[in-house]
């Protein structure tokens, strides 16, 4: 655990964050690794996870009948993956399939919402950084829909 | 033979290859057709380029500065002149004016990290910086290109790209809008490689072209890593007609986009960007 503990301070989402929530939400935490083309998660499944990427790349997927899967992002070494465990009915709502070898710390999405609902400081803490992801990823999909290198 | 003096008068060049690089973008490699040719050009200069009895257009040089005689450009086919120029031929001749306006700061870049954003066809612009930036390897600190693309096909200049991200004296990192199952590299915006990139925020120049929109978000996240804006430069793209400061076709606020531009220091242009009124 202390191990554990360790990683998760050091990685980029949680820098900064008082080390008592640190050890407190390492609880939560469990190490993966994924294999090249290995799914981690599939469109409808229930959603009860949350990544944090330590190393390799995810790429992020919608199956477009007559298309094909198209991709939508990729995740690497640094970033989180995955808020639908925040939301009801927490069902995912992409694939996630790993393109390299990848290793990632794994949170239960469960046990992060009974750990805010008992300590709403750490809570307010996870959201907030939760929601700066949000905005980011909701900005970073606003420059994709409107194509700024397209034509017109 | 001398250059020619008058900024309006265009010289004939002959198309000696035409290069296809993706669906609707090319590159001409023009080589003067009567002796005289235009002067040397500083890396993020354009020429404006004539199709006799069709037009004329502003086109960023794209090719070696350090190579003398020929001239690259790379177009994208957008406009009646652009498509017009598509359809041309090696062996067909067309004008040239120039070389005009600002250029990126390579010498003020020597002994500093240098950070190459392109997206789109901004890498064009950009290329004679890498082309500089290669040669002269031992004055830069890191060198790191970040490119971003709609699409794997629309990614430009593909041999060279992968001929770079080989070095081992270079960070090449390329992240496309969205692809399909093929596709083995990153798919998002480009401003998501910045974080990544390993350049030092107080010890780097930025340069940065692309559409407008992919600066100014550029230019955020570089904020945002340190980099002070006096250290970012972007390239600026407007209506460029006589390309000397004359007929105000360009103006961008207090200046010409033409002569004073299109290379700013981004501290010159960061309150008129994103200004709907201008």
């Amino acid at each position: 655990m202390e191990n554990l503990e360790k990683i998760l301070a050091q990685h980029p989402f949680f820098k900064g964050m008082p080390p008592e929530h640190v050890a407190y939400l390492a609880g939560c935490a469990a190490n993966a690794r994924y294999n090249p083309g290995d799914f981690i998660f599939r469109n409808g499944q229930p959603a009860n996870q949350f990544f944090l990427i330590r190393y390799g790349t995810i790429s992020l997927e919608i199956f477009v009948p007559g298309k094909g899967a198209v991709m939508i992002e990729t995740v690497q070494e640094g970033n989180v993956m995955g808020w639908s465990w925040l939301v009801p009915p927490y069902r995912w709502h992409f694939d996630a399939r790993a393109l390299e070898l990848t290793r990632a710390i794994v949170m239960d999405g469960e046990c992060l919402r009974k750990k805010c609902a008992e300590d709403p400081r750490l809570g307010f803490e996870l959201m907030s950084r939760i929601a700066r992801l949000i905005e980011e990823r909701l900005r970073a999909t606003q420059l994709q829909l409107i194509d700024i290198y397209g034509k017109d | 033979m001398a250059a020619r003096q008058d900024p309006m008068i265009p010289l004939p060049y002959r198309i000696e290859t035409v290069q296809r690089e993706t669906g609707d973008t090319f590159t001409l490699t023009l080589v003067p057709a009567a002796g005289d040719q235009i002067g040397p050009f500083a890396a993020g200069q354009f020429n404006m380029l004539y199709i006799f009895g069709v037009g004329e257009v502003p086109i960023s040089i794209s090719g070696d500065p350090s190579e003398s005689g020929k001239l690259v450009h790379t177009i994208r086919a957008v406009g009646s002149v652009t498509r017009a120029m598509q359809r041309l031929k090696a062996g067909q001749v067309i004008g040239v004016r120039g070389p005009f306006g600002s250029s990126w700061p390579l010498e003020q870049a020597q002994g500093n990290d240098v950070v190459v954003i392109a997206g789109g066809i901004g890498l064009a612009p950009l290329r004679p910086v890498l082309y500089t930036l290669v040669k002269y390897r031992e004055r830069f600190g890191k060198v790191i290109l970040l490119y971003g693309s709609r699409t794997p096909e629309d990614i430009l200049f593909r041999r060279e790209l992968e001929k770079w991200r080989q070095r081992f004296d270079m960070e090449v990192s390329i992240t496309v809008d969205r692809a399909t199952g093929r596709w083995r590299g990153n798919v998002g915006v480009v401003t998501k490689l910045i974080p990544r990139a390993p350049f030092d925020p107080y010890s780097c120049i930025a340069m940065v072209c692309g559409p407008e929109i992919m600066m100014y978000y550029s230019v955020l996240s570089l904020k945002d890593q340190g980099v002070p804006t006096e250290c970012i430069y972007i390239s600026m793209e407007r209506n460029m007609k006589c390309a000397i400061g004359f007929c105000g076709h360009c103006q961008y606020g207090p200046y010409f986009i033409c002569k004073e531009g299109p290379v700013f220091r981004y501290d010159q242009v960061e309150s008129l960007l994103n200004k709907r009124e201008i």
